[in-house]
This record gives structure tokens, C-alpha cells and sequence, in this order.
């Protein structure tokens, strides 16, 4: 299991665990964690599950490349920035030990 | 007619017409609503199916909510550019004395993305946040103008105008000629046959007049400082300010007939589907919390545009058939929105469903209906409202249905409300 924490927009902390393998999207579904929805289902298709990689975090994350859908449907989400990601698509694994993930405050 | 009620010798006969011969895009099935068993048939048979002749041409469609989210999400390969044809399955520009209007729901990367993004702020949550009080007053003061215990159109009373006074709100439209959106709006999408427009002529003049009174707005605005509304923000930001005209009056429009049929169809779709299935009305009466996941059911069960098309740049295997380049393919969310292979008990209104939102209506992709928050944002409001009003919208009369391969629209709904 990794533990995994989602930071709310007020500041809010959630310690969550997930199995490895499984996605940030999953860690936050499973745990009823809000304002992460995920509509299309983690296929990488709605941008419903957009978080704030934190800054310490996002050289193991790994940041957005250009050209590929995610960062394509990132460019249209509400405040994205260059630490933005889409939860389905962080594969969680041992080296995200602690990781951080902030949830945008007007997605729901 | 519903497909309870469709009668057995039409059940009969569609269950007999060869799979070859099947042609879905005629927009007599739809307003039938006998569309559904041809969409049964596909997705059991061939769900990956050509129709070699047709009214609009030979096309493929696509019915298994799989391979729809597979081609939506797959715009490198299949195309909404306007000129190869669009996003819908009759072909934009090949009507003769059609006004050529520049959306970029019809257009690819890169041009797409630059204006998708200037526009986007409009809807974006957090200015949805400063509307809804506006939207609620407004929607409370329509619902409490209806006559009790009185049959009416619930569709003219309510559905369009609770819409038609969302979009003035998001444009900052004079209050009191609110009601021309909605018929640039029907203008907009319509074709001679509909009966809304007598010709391509009478449609051009009426969307050059549309185009003269935002032409109006947009002088207004763009001297004025900066403001939420939508016209503000298309005039003020650096993506659009300089957009020819065409292409304002293109993206304006396509904000005004994405806002408009679409959530209006979804209202009076939801009161009708609360009247087919009494069990879920009374489950939503004895717990109106469930309106959060009901409004996402409403808005897969009524499934307002029934397609989206896309033209394939490069020959491409779906479902074990080879589509060529240059092909017409259709992505029928209706029939997505109905697959027993993802959605548990497909063809029932359940208002309480798990995963509520894991439907097809709003598309997928870079494509993805940018103002879908915003429409459910509407009809969380108008069930919380009438919830505390009235004990029941009761269906008074048989629907009619509009004639139209894309847009699932209810034209009338006889109603009568009883007091809670």
C-alpha cells in the first residue's frame, strides 16, 4: 500500500492509502475523497479529476508533455499550471511514499 | 410514443428489416422514438455498422460506448473540421445560400484549443459560483407564475424559458428581448424541412440581423471595463478581441444553441421520465438529496444531442471493420448511453445510480461539452425548486417529439401540478 494525501482548497488534509498499481484517481474515489470525479471513467478523457502535484513531488510525478491528450484536456481546466496533472494518470507506486496532491477549489 | 408502448407489428417489423438495410438517420425514427430498437439491434448485431445510402450519404456508426469514447478521444484520426463536413451528420457547407459560420466545436487543433480557451472562462466554475444566485431567483420566479391544477405546456413554461433566461443571464442579454436567443438559436441549427426557417435565404437574414444586435453589444461592451458576462470577456480577451466577425458571431452562436436545446430537452425529459418510472418520483420525494445523482441520470437517459460526427483522416480499424480515410463516422451516444456492457441495467431510469456521471451526453475528448457544470447546474435548480413547491409535475398528455436526427427534443409536454 502508498499513502497518499489530498490537500482541499481550504486547506483541508486527507491521508489516504492505495494499493500499488492503482491511480491517484482510485485512491481519491475509494476514499470518498472530494472534489476528484473522474466522469469518463480514468480513460483520460474529461479533466474531471485535475490536481496541484505538489512543487516537493512533481520531479517523481513527473510534470505534463506537450502534445499528449492529458496536457491537451489540461490546457481547457480552470487554474492548470505547471504542476498540474490528471489523477488517472499517476500510477501509483512505491517511490510516491507521502505523496501530496492539491485538489483545485472549483471542481466538482 | 414510447418504446413501452411502440406497438408489436412495428417491433416486429424492425426486428425483420436485413442489418444491411438499416438506416438511422432518419429523422422520422427519432420523432417516433422507435430510434431506440434500431440502436438495440446494432449494438447486438453489428455494432460497428455501414449504411451505404442514405439522405445524407453513406456513414458508419458507432453504437458501443467503448468504441464512441475510443474515436472522440482520438482527434489526431477523426476529424471535426467544417470543411471535410463537421460534427454532424448531415454535412456542414454543402447547402447552397447557407450563411458559413465558424465554430470551433467544428474545427481541430491548433486553431480549436486557442479558441476554446478564450471562451472557456465563461463557464468555468468559479464564474458558474457568482451566477447561481441570479439563476435561482429567476427559475423561483417562473415556477411561481404557474397556474395550479391547470394543464399547460410545461415546454414553453418552463423548460424554455428557465434556458432562454440562463443564456440572457450569461450574456448580459436586455432582459426584455430574451426570447430572440431562442429563436436565433432555432435558426441557428434548422434546415428548411423543420418548418422553422421557410428557406437558406430566410435563415441567412435572420442570423445577419442576429449578427447586427451583437454587433451592438459588442461595441457596448468592449468600451465598458471588463465584466463576467460572456460578450465582456470574448471583447476584452487578447485571444478573441481581434476575431473576425464571422467567427464571433460563429462561437457566440455555438454558446447560444449549446446552452439552449440541449438543456431544454433535458428538463422536460427528466419530468417525463420521474411520470414513466412512478417508483423513482416517489424515491426522489422521500429524498430529495438524491437530485445530485438524478440530474446526471436525466441528462444520460435523455441523451440531448444523439450524435456527434467526425471524419477520419486516415484509414482505421474499430470493431474488427476497416474504415477508409475520408469515411463519415457517427458516435451515437444515444445508443452508448443505452450499452448493458457498461452501464448496469442500461435501460432503466434509475435516479440513484452509482457512477451517474460515467455517461456519453456531454462526448469526451478535447470536444467535451465545455458548459456541462453549467447544465447541471440549472437542473439541480429547477428539481431543488419545484421539489419545494410541488408535490407533483403530472404528465397530462402524450409528448411530441421533434423531427430531427440530432437534436432528441420534447416540443410539447401537457402538464398539471399539484401543491405540495
Amino acid at each position: 500500500m502508498v499513502k497518499v494525501t489530498f490537500v482541499s482548497s481550504d486547506g483541508t488534509r486527507r491521508e489516504v492509502e492505495i494499493a500499488e498499481g492503482e491511480t491517484a484517481r482510485e485512491a481519491a474515489l475509494f476514499n470518498g475523497v472530494p472534489g476528484i470525479d473522474g466522469d469518463c471513467g480514468g480513460a483520460c478523457a474529461c479533466a474531471t479529476c485535475h490536481v496541484h502535484v505538489d512543487p516537493t513531488w512533481i520531479d517523481i510525478v513527473g510534470r505534463l508533455k506537450e502534445g499528449e491528450a492529458e496536457a491537451e484536456l489540461l490546457q481547457f481546466a480552470e487554474g492548470a499550471s505547471e504542476y498540474s496533472r490528471l489523477a488517472c494518470q499517476i500510477p501509483m507506486e512505491s517511490a510516491m511514499e507521502g505523496l501530496v496532491l492539491h485538489v483545485p477549489a472549483q471542481q466538482y | 410514443m414510447s418504446i413501452d408502448t411502440i406497438e408489436l407489428d412495428t417491433a416486429e417489423k424492425i426486428a425483420a428489416i436485413p442489418i444491411d438495410e438499416i438506416d438511422v438517420s432518419r429523422p422520422s425514427l427519432f420523432q417516433q422514438d422507435t430510434i431506440g430498437l434500431f440502436f438495440d439491434r446494432l449494438r447486438k448485431e453489428e455494432p460497428v455498422h455501414y449504411c451505404r445510402e442514405s439522405h445524407v450519404g453513406p456513414f458508419w456508426s458507432i453504437t458501443k460506448f467503448d468504441d464512441i469514447m475510443a474515436v472522440d478521444t482520438n482527434h489526431k484520426v477523426f476529424s471535426s473540421e467544417a470543411k471535410l463536413g463537421g460534427i454532424a451528420i448531415q454535412d456542414m457547407h454543402s447547402v447552397e445560400g447557407a450563411l458559413e459560420l465558424e465554430m470551433f466545436i467544428a474545427m481541430d487543433p491548433p486553431k480549436h484549443d486557442q479558441q476554446r480557451k478564450a471562451v472557456t472562462p465563461a463557464v468555468a466554475p468559479s464564474n458558474l459560483l457568482l451566477l447561481e444566485p441570479t439563476i435561482r431567483e429567476r427559475a423561483c420566479q417562473i415556477l411561481d407564475d404557474l397556474p395550479i391544477g391547470e394543464e399547460f405546456d410545461w415546454v414553453d413554461k418552463v423548460s424554455i424559458e428557465l434556458t432562454t433566461m440562463t443564456l440572457a443571464t450569461l450574456f448580459d442579454f436586455p432582459w426584455e428581448e430574451r426570447r430572440k436567443l431562442t429563436r436565433w438559436s432555432d435558426v441557428t441549427t434548422a434546415a428548411p424541412e423543420t418548418g422553422i426557417v421557410a428557406s437558406y435565404e430566410a435563415r441567412r437574414e435572420e442570423l445577419i440581423e442576429c449578427a447586427m444586435y451583437f454587433k451592438g453589444l459588442w461595441d457596448q461592451r468592449v468600451n465598458e471595463p471588463p465584466r463576467n458576462d460572456l460578450i465582456s470577456i470574448m471583447a476584452h480577451s487578447p485571444a478573441t478581441k481581434d476575431m473576425p466577425f464571422l467567427e464571433f458571431l460563429g462561437n457566440l452562436l455555438l454558446l447560444i444553441v449549446g446552452g439552449n436545446d440541449t438543456t431544454r430537452n433535458s428538463i422536460s425529459g427528466g419530468v417525463l421520465a420521474l411520470n414513466q418510472n412512478p417508483t423513482e418520483y416517489r424515491k426522489l420525494n422521500d429524498d430529495p438529496s438524491l437530485i445530485a445523482s438524478m440530474v446526471p441520470e436525466i441528462i444520460r437517459w435523455q441523451t440531448p444531442l444523439t450524435h456527434m460526427r467526425r471524419t477520419a483522416l486516415q484509414d482505421w480499424e474499430i470493431g474488427g471493420k476497416q474504415i477508409k480515410k475520408g469515411d463519415k463516422v457517427v458516435m451515437w451516444f444515444l445508443s452508448g448511453n443505452r450499452d448493458e456492457t457498461v452501464i448496469d441495467q442500461a435501460d432503466r431510469f434509475i435516479i440513484d445510480r452509482k457512477n451517474p456521471r460515467h455517461h456519453l451526453s456531454f462526448g469526451y475528448g478535447i470536444h467535451r461539452c465545455m458548459g456541462n457544470r453549467l447544465a447541471e447546474l440549472q437542473l439541480r435548480i429547477i428539481w431543488e425548486e419545484i421539489h419545494k413547491r410541488f408535490a407533483k409535475v403530472e404528465v397530462t398528455g402524450e409528448p411530441e417529439r421533434l423531427y430531427s436526427t440530432l437534436v432528441r427534443g420534447i416540443t410539447k409536454l401537457p402538464v398539471r401540478l399539484h401543491a405540495r
